[in-house]
This record gives C-alpha cells, structure tokens and sequence, in this order.
C-alpha cells in the first residue's frame, strides 16, 4: 500500500486510465488512515504540547487573577523556591511518596508470593485486596478520616476495648498527619500492585524454579535470587505507576485532611490548585504546575529509555 | 492427590496455617473500611456516638441513604447527591463512548495501516498518558471560555474525551498488534476500503478490548475529581465533588452515617462494575505496565 502508484502520478509523465485502475483504492483510501488520526493528532498538539508550552509562558508572567503576558522572566520560580508552603509541600511529597511506593511495592510483592503457592479461595481474596482501586481517592478519603477520627474512629474503639492509653490521633497531628495520608494511598493502591506481581508470577517458566529446588535451595532463597530478579520489569513499572499516583495526588489529600492541620499535609499539586483557583496567584502556580512536570519526566524518562532499550535487545 | 497429602509434615501444616492467617489478615485490612462505612451508613446517630466502629448495627435505618439522596446540603444547596449521580452518568457515558470509539480508530490506523511516522504519532499521543493534569488546568480553563462551554457538562465531556484517547488509543493499539496481518492484507487486496476492514475484520475480534477500554475510562471519568471540581458549576457537578462538598459542609452536627451513605453512593457505580468484570479491570490497570 505505501509504495503504490501515487508517488509516480506526481511525475512528469501522465500515466493515462490503466495506471488509475492499477491503484484499486484510490488516493482517498491511501489517506484515510492519516485522515483518521490526525483530529487526535491536533488534539495532542494542542490540548497536551500546546498547554504544556502555554503554561510555561504563564509562568513567566506576572499574571494573578487572569492571565497578563507582563513577562518578569523566572521571576515566579524565584518566589516558589522562597516560599515557605511550596517547600512544605515538596517536603511531605518525598516522604509521602517514598513511603507509598516502597510500602505498596512490600506488601504487594509479599501477597502475590504467599497467594502463589496455591492457594484455596484465590479468586475471593484477590479481589478483596484489589476492590479498593475501582473506589475514587475520595471516597477513600472519607471513609479513612472516618476510621481516623480521635473522637469516633479507631482510636475510640481500642479505647472502648480497655486500652485507656491508646493513641491513634495523626490526623489532627500536624507532625503525623502526612503518614495517614500514607496509610490511605497505600491501601487503595497496594493491591493493584499485588495485581501486577501475581501477573508477573504466572508467567514464570515454572522450570527455573523446579530446578533451583532440585539443587536443594530452600524456598524464600529461591524467590530472593530465583524468582525475583526475572520480575525487574515488574518492579520498574510498579514503581513508575506508583511515583506517578504520588505525585498526581490531590483528591486524597482534599478528602482526607484537606491540606491541613494549617498546610502541613499540603502537596505540590494542592498547593498549584490553590495559588491558581482560589488565592489569585496565576503565575505562581503555573510555576509549581511546570515543576510538577518537571518530576514526571524525571521519573519518566529513564523509564521510557530503559523500555525501548529491552525492546531493542529484546 | 494422595501423595501430596501423605508428604505433609506437621511443620508443613504449620505452614500452611500461618500462611492462610497473614492472607486472610491482609483480607481484613482491605474489607474492614467497606464493612464498617457500610454499617455506619445504616445506623442512626444515637447509636454511633455510643457504640463503635465495629458494633454491629442494632436498629438499621435506610434513613442516612434517603437524606442523602435527597437532602443533605452540599455547600449552599441542600438537595442531597441524587442529582449529582445522574450528572456523573451524564458526563461518564458520552465521554467513555466517544473516547473509545476514537481509540479503536486510531488503534486499528496506527496497526494496520501503518505508515512513515506512525510510530512517532503514538509516541507523541501516548505523552498524553504520563503528564500531570495540573500542567493543562489554566489553559483548559481559558479555552472552555473561548468554546462557551465553561462550566458546563459538554465541557467536561469534551476535557476527559481530549484527556482520555491517550489510554484508548494505548489499549487498542497493543491489542490490534496481535491481531494477524494476513486477514487485513488479503482483504486489501479484495479491494476492500478501510473502514469495511475495521467493520468486518477487526471490529468482530474486539469485544475483550473493548470491555476492558469501557471499563478503565468509566472507573477514570467517574472517579475524577480534579477536573470536576475545576471546571463545574454547582448544577453541573460530578458526584464526588458533591460528595467532597457534603462531607465539608460545617452546618449543624456533623451526621457521619449519611457521610458514609453519601460515599456509598458515589463508590456504588465502579464497585458494580468491578464486581461485574473484574477481570477486564485488572486487565485495564496492567496493560502497558506489563507488556504484552
């Protein structure tokens, strides 16, 4: 189809009615599939590449309530990088994601190993874990400020049950709050990755492990130095898709603490919504917005290198 | 059967006994939160400020679901988020179907008929999948103007439609990969036009693809809270927004059980259909992360 008569039409030389009928689609035919994807085309450009660059000229203005393109050059930057709450904010964003991806990736490695080793009612507890993750981070964020309430929650039931001196208060804790914000992500989350190992489990050559068990080596050995080092993939895209729930968040943080006590649960991403919808602060928060950016294509880019690298080799 | 059965050693059931106590553990970790908004949704408030999380409800009332349905106030307005859960469905079912028709498009374009630059086309599409949104909020929001549809439902159709063909795209196009080219080839030459390929060839073969591209951009569009909450007005508002508004609303004692009644409602819809088709949900949530 590439190759066909088209290109000779364009020559010199007019090929008359037998070269027509030798190119049995038809031009139209021949671009109908660029035809096709080229309203998605414009959209990417536009509403993706277009709104990235135009957010960075945002940022280079001095702009509050609306938009102004009154350049002031890294004007914007230079006022994030002061500013106490955006430090907070990046702050609590490492911790709370080295926290979840590292916690997620434990406990979801750990239950797809166990419920590997054939187990009776798989099917039931794999969807247990994994239900959470159909539920918007709202509704996670309502039902865990629910469990976390000092008053109401799980720190009144322990209390009920004797323990007088039992504390579970993060929430309201300014110096806790983000591990509760921690504490609901991972729940939601962890399962998908459980998901993902199991997925990677079955496809394992069961051969490899047969003979590591012939040569005598002991079970958790062989998941360690057998089993794990052929889920490596696995464990970058988990940790990729995990890094990039991280940093998107923003429902959670909204429903669960509302940024609070004071911003001490802020994150870059409800710290840009703030600045730009709520506190009249355009340009800065296009700044945060580009550095939020930034972060993605940190995590992104080697990713993306290392995929098509295995994809060449592969 | 037998042998197996014979080689087990107590320490070996030993085993076995923790190894079915941490699952059923970690089971209970996942199904307490659901179990306990549950009942606190069909208790009344007497009964939660004395009870606890736990105690199993004594006097079950459907009257935290009615209120609401129907009552509760969400920010200014109190007419609970009833009508909040039909916006989402107003938004969700256009938006999904539109955007997976136009992923199939591109999916069966970009496999099928591939071209000079094809493969660049869906680099440049799949960015789409990886950016943070907040980087598109502001300019969304001028160009909603610019269209006279800020606020309105056709716009926040037209945003998770615009934000959605990256993973549609995705999907199809690694499903239509496996699809054998010689069909499409011979078809080709038969004469036969693209779009009858696709109608006739590709499109019959499709229906896994497509539950799993319905499924992923239900769960998205109607879990999104970011673009709801940015680009609605207060009769335009996807529910978990309204959701969000309700559980904030400081007006008069704070009534956890139709909290917890209102998250139910907003949390029903995608625990159907995960209930449903679990499987194509899992299958939408690791595809491109596991290849293949």
């Amino acid at each position: 189809m590439r190759d066909s008569l088209p290109m000779k039409n364009t020559s010199a030389t007019p090929l008359g009615a037998g070269a027509k009928r030798s190119t049995p689609p038809g031009g139209l035919q021949a671009w109908l599939p660029r035809l096709v994807l080229a309203p998605s085309v414009a959209i990417s450009l536009f509403f993706v590449y277009g709104f990235m660059l135009w957010t960075f000229v945002l940022s280079l203005t001095s702009s509050r309530m609306l938009p102004s393109y009154d350049f002031v050059g890294f004007g914007q930057y230079a006022r994030l990088m002061a500013n106490e709450r955006w430090w907070v904010a990046s702050t609590n964003l490492m911790i709370f994601g080295v926290l979840f991806v590292v916690i997620c990736l434990v406990i979801g490695s750990l239950l797809a190993i166990l419920l590997d080793q054939k187990i009776r009612q798989e099917g039931a507890l794999r969807t247990i874990y994994l239900y959470p993750m159909a539920l918007s981070f709202i509704v996670t964020g309502v039902v865990w400020k629910w469990l976390l309430n000092p008053q109401l929650g799980i720190q009144a039931m322990v209390q009920g049950w004797g323990f007088e001196s039992f504390r579970f208060d993060w929430i309201v804790d300014p110096d806790m709050a983000i591990y509760t914000l921690v504490i609901a992500a991972v729940w939601q989350a962890s399962g998908f990755v459980m998901a993902l190992f199991l997925a990677g489990l079955r496809g394992i050559d069961d051969s490899i492990i047969k003979a590591a068990q012939l040569d005598g080596a002991s079970l958790p050995r062989i998941y360690w130095r057998v089993v794990m080092p052929c889920l490596r993939p696995v464990v970058f895209s988990a940790v990729m898709i995990l890094a990039h729930i991280a940093i998107k968040s923003f429902d959670l943080v909204v429903a669960l603490t509302g940024g609070g006590p004071g911003y001490a649960t802020d994150l870059p991403a409800t710290f840009m919504y703030a600045h730009a919808f709520t506190r009249a602060q355009i340009g800065l928060g296009s700044a945060s917005a580009m550095l939020m950016l930034g972060g993605v294509l940190a995590i992104l880019i080697p990713y993306l290198y290392s995929e098509l690298r295995s994809r060449k080799h592969g | 059967m037998a042998n197996v059965i014979r080689r087990q050693t107590p320490a070996a059931r030993l085993g076995r006994g923790l190894l079915y106590g941490v699952l059923i553990l970690a089971a209970l970790f996942y199904i307490l939160p659901l179990v306990v908004m549950l009942m606190t949704s069909v208790k009344p408030l007497s009964e939660i400020s004395a009870g606890s999380l736990l105690s199993f409800p004594q006097n079950p009332t459907f009257a935290p679901w009615t209120k609401a349905w129907g009552e509760a106030c969400t920010g200014m307005r109190c007419d609970g988020v009833g009508g909040y859960f039909w916006n989402s469905f107003a938004i969700v079912i256009p938006a999904v179907l539109i955007s997976t028709t136009i992923g199939a498009l591109n999916g069966y374009a970009l496999t099928k008929w591939r071209f000079k630059g094809s493969e660049l086309v869906f680099a440049l599409m799949l960015f789409g999948c990886f950016i943070p949104f907040q980087v598109v909020l502001l300019p969304m929001a001028q160009t909603l103007g610019w269209l006279g549809i800020s606020s309105s439902r056709a716009g926040l159709i037209l945003v998770h439609v615009v934000f959605g063909i990256a993973f549609t795209t995705l999907f199809f196009r690694n499903f239509y990969v496996g699809i054998p080219n010689e069909l499409v080839s011979a078809a080709k030459l038969d004469g036969a036009g693209f779009f009858r390929i696709f109608w006739r060839i590709l499109l019959p073969v499709s229906a896994p693809i497509i539950v799993v591209s319905v499924i992923w951009q239900f769960t998205q569009i109607w879990n999104d809270f970011l673009f709801g909450v940015a680009f609605s007005a207060h009769n335009t508002q996807p529910v978990t927004v309204a959701l969000n508004n309700l559980v904030n609303t400081s007006t008069g004692v704070r009534e956890y059980n139709v909290d917890m009644a209102a998250a139910m409602i907003a949390a029903l819809p995608t625990l159907v259909v995960y209930v449903l088709a679990g499987k194509y949900f899992v299958r939408g949530l690791t595809a491109g992360s596991v290849k293949g």
